[in-house]
């Protein structure tokens, strides 16, 4: 019963805060958000799909950061390369060989490559085993696929534990 | 000390500004569609986290209480920008637009476009 009225309870708590965020703290809109939190998840409920949890908390929190730390330095790479000329540019396409597993994991980690400055991610392969990723300069594709998979990949699977 | 804070919050509005000024030149002067995707992207994400950040400091420092706002601008950002990039790309190499001469890996695009695992 309980879970038929609240079918997705932490997205119901996250829409509510979100709402509240957005607008006015008001009995108002306490009661609206109230009313969309609990009705926009009868909705999607339906169209989410049972995915891989985060097993570890505080390993995502300092994969956060890291993250975080890791944009603001490659900003500063890829402002200096829009400054330099063209000629010295060397973008490529990189195929990455996969560990990670499962649809949630393998979205964090191609948005984790696209938001690092640098490198986008482009396609996965049909069998879920490669990833596509376009790099706006390319010095050593294996140091670069390494640094990507100790970097990146090998937290994710500790996070995930797949 | 407000002085200082005040400032600090300039320091953060000019560099966001400038790294949101090299992101703008990058689409004018980057060789091709896919290396021009990265400027958006990328040298943006922290000017206008810069702008942002100096944004909340200004708030807290006129006494309007601490805004989140610009948080939950921010997470929205981050959330999207690499979906939207994924979809672009993907949409660009469809339509088999030109890559930058000298590209490396580039026959690669026609793994890629039939998504099947890399040849050798």
């Amino acid at each position: 019963m309980l879970k038929k009225l609240f079918p997705m309870p932490l997205h119901s708590v996250l829409l509510l805060i979100v709402w509240l965020l957005l607008n006015d703290l008001s009995v108002g809109h306490l009661v609206l958000g109230l009313i969309l939190a609990i009705s926009i998840p009868w909705v999607a409920a339906p169209l989410s799909d049972p995915h891989a949890r985060v097993k570890k908390p505080l390993h995502a929190l300092r994969y956060i950061l890291m993250v975080l730390g890791d944009i603001v330095v490659s900003n500063f790479e890829v402002a200096g390369r829009i400054l330099r000329s063209n000629k010295h540019l060397k973008p490529g396409l990189i195929a990455l060989p996969l560990d990670l597993t499962g649809h949630f994991p393998l979205a964090v980690l191609a948005s984790t490559i696209s938001l690092t400055p640098g490198t986008v991610s482009v396609d996965f392969s049909e069998d879920m085993k490669w990833l596509y990723i376009h790099a706006l300069h390319v010095d050593d594709e294996h140091s670069l696929i390494e640094r990507i998979k100790t970097r990146y990949e090998a937290p994710l699977r500790e996070i995930f534990a797949c | 000390m407000i002085f200082w804070l005040e400032a600090f919050a300039s320091f953060l509005l000019l560099t966001g500004g400038v790294f949101i000024l090299i992101g703008a030149l990058g689409m004018v002067k980057l060789p091709d569609f896919y290396t021009r995707l990265h400027a958006p992207t990328k040298a943006t994400t922290l000017g206008i986290g810069c702008i942002l950040v100096a944004s909340v400091m200004l708030h807290a420092l006129r006494g309007e209480g601490l805004s989140i706002q610009e948080l939950v601008i921010s997470l929205f950002l981050f959330i999207t920008a690499p979906v939207s990039a994924y979809m672009v790309a993907k949409a660009a190499l469809q339509r088999r637009t030109p890559f930058k001469e000298g590209t490396v890996n580039e026959e690669m695009s026609k793994d890629i476009l039939v998504r099947r695992a890399p040849k050798g």
